[in-house]
């Protein structure tokens, strides 16, 4: 097209541009170029917005700009950090977070898995329960927490429970599309060779499926923690979401802030390690 | 050549139940194949030859008549013929070498003693140097050797192959095809071949059946005469060229009723 166009356009646009190029015509458009940065330069430019707004905060509190009753300041967020780490139970609080966290992930992925998996062996079975777990999906589960909470106690189970009821939902149904998408003819090829489904399944569908297992992994680290803190929200003796919760209802905002930020922090490292599992695992897959 | 006959189909019809009423996939199909023979079947798509090998494997219960291996009924008993499906059906999360012992591994062979009978044999028919290799950074041809290893080295007599080289390009094909002659002769197998392309059916075969559809039934059965072993060149002789167009006038006769029903 350009090129047939190319003639005409030439004669009408009459620029020197054109006519040295008579091909590229007059609508010519170049690939647009974005020009990488060097990393340093990147780098440079987030630790400087970091640090404008660190700043811009702490002028506008301290110029009252910013009522620092309820936004609180960085100078005080700061103070109140060091007196959280030196003098209050921060690691307990961490450790009964983290703990809460990582259980219901486990087992909530754990569950999860299996149940999906557990699909493959009866359709009859997995058309029934089906409805059930679609139902259990779209429930916002974190409206039960109240009621787990007073079944469970305020203790750990609790929160356990409830980053399980988070979790286990995502890993089923994922794992059961996992299932539903496993080739009919790899399963004639293990049945011509006299497989059993025993086999079967050891040998086809579970590693089949497991991409599937393992895509979860990192939303489920998520969605435990959310429902750990949830938890804690709702009543707890410990924990990050206790101190976020306390600190707010008594208008320690400083300290609302120094607890989302280790949870923040305690939440990045979480997926961290969960992301390095993920590849870890993937690579073994070959997939 | 008076081998006794290794698989024998006797008078059997399959029909399958659809919405719209009863759907007679094979009518009495009959069929002895002696030990050692490759026969082929070719057919237009739809005269149930998928069927037939499914009802070989014992993946499928036919609704009539015997499957007959050795004299023994094995009709609906699995893990007695060895059954390559059209599709290659690596598994890409097992090395090479681990997805040709397969069968073996179902049996309840010791995977270091499967590995160490299977390593030998992929050096041998040109494998060599892929064996660790995972199977998506292996050439369609080099995927369907593998598979076809996987098949063999599963140790049954009878060897069923669905349209093996359907996917692959001319050349790798007609390579394929001298490689698989090799593999033949060398293991003695009983093989049941699949194929659209007739002459890929008269080149490798000792005998082809040419099937019709609406029922899928057995037209002709014909002898392939011709001495092994092969060369290319023998695609060009009087014998072959006649074979090839008797099959094609078969095919094409069978082709209009399709269009009828159609």
């Amino acid at each position: 097209m350009a090129v047939q166009d190319a003639p005409r356009s030439t004669e009408l646009s009459g620029m020197t541009v054109a006519q040295a190029r008579p091909a590229a015509g007059k609508s010519a458009r170049r690939l647009p170029v974005q020009k990488d940065w060097p990393s340093v330069a990147i780098i440079a430019t987030q630790i400087l917005i970091l640090a404008a707004v660190i700043g811009g905060w702490e002028v506008a509190a301290r110029a009252g700009w910013l009522d620092a009753f309820f936004w609180s300041q960085p100078s005080a967020i700061w103070k109140t950090l060091i007196i959280f780490f030196t003098e209050g139970d921060a690691w307990d609080d961490i450790w009964f977070t983290f703990r809460s966290t990582i259980l219901g992930f486990i087992i909530g992925t754990t569950a999860g898995s299996v149940l999906g998996l557990s699909f493959w062996w009866s359709r009859n079975y997995a058309a029934v329960l089906q409805p059930y777990i679609i139902c259990f999906e779209s429930m916002p589960k974190l409206a039960l927490a109240p009621l787990i909470i007073l079944v469970f106690g305020l203790g750990v189970t609790s929160k356990v429970v409830i980053a399980i009821a988070l979790t286990i939902v995502v890993s089923t149904l994922t794992t059961y599309a996992g299932v539903k998408a496993l080739d009919a003819d790899g399963e004639k090829l293990f049945y011509s060779l006299g497989a059993s489904r025993w086999q079967v399944f050891r040998k086809l569908v579970v590693p089949f499926c497991l991409p599937w297992i393992i895509s979860v992994l990192r939303v489920n680290i998520g969605l435990a923690l959310t429902g750990a803190i949830v938890g804690e929200f709702i009543s707890s003796q410990h924990g990050l979401g206790r101190t976020i919760f306390y600190a707010g209802s008594t208008y320690e905002i400083a300290l609302v802030w120094v607890a989302v930020f280790v949870l923040s922090t305690l939440a990045v490292i979480m997926y961290a390690v969960v992301s390095w599992l993920e590849n870890v695992l993937r690579k073994g897959t070959r997939q | 050549m008076a081998s006794p006959t290794k698989l024998r189909l006797d008078d059997v019809s399959m029909a399958f139940a659809t919405p719209a009423g009863p759907f007679q996939a094979l009518a009495h199909v009959s069929l002895a194949v002696p030990a050692g023979r490759f026969i082929s079947l070719i057919g237009p798509s739809g005269c149930g030859k998928s069927t037939i090998f499914n009802i070989v494997a014992g993946l499928l219960e036919p609704t009539e008549g015997r499957v007959m291996i050795d004299g023994e009924d094995a009709t609906g008993t699995i893990g007695r013929v060895g059954y390559m499906l059209q599709k290659d059906l690596l598994l890409p999360w097992r090395t090479v070498l681990d997805n040709v012992i397969l069968g073996m591994e179902i049996q309840g062979k010791p995977l270091r003693e499967a590995r160490e009978r299977a390593l030998p044999l992929l050096r041998k028919y040109g494998l060599s140097g892929f064996e660790y290799l995972y199977p998506n950074s292996l050439s369609g041809g080099m995927r369907q050797r593998a598979a076809l290893l996987r098949t063999l080295l599963f140790d049954t007599d009878v060897i069923l192959l669905d349209e093996p080289f359907g996917a692959l390009d001319a050349q790798t094909k007609a390579h394929m095809q001298e490689w698989l002659m090799q593999l033949w002769s060398d293991f003695q197998k009983t093989v049941v071949f699949v194929t659209h392309d007739v002459e890929e059916a008269v080149f490798l075969s000792d005998e082809i059946h040419v099937m019709g559809t609406r029922p899928g039934r057995i037209l002709e059965g014909m002898p392939i005469p011709l001495p092994r072993p092969r060369e290319r060149s023998v695609t060009l002789s009087p014998e072959f060229v006649a074979i090839k167009e008797r099959c094609l006038t078969l095919l094409t006769a069978a082709a209009p009723k399709l269009e009828e029903a159609a």
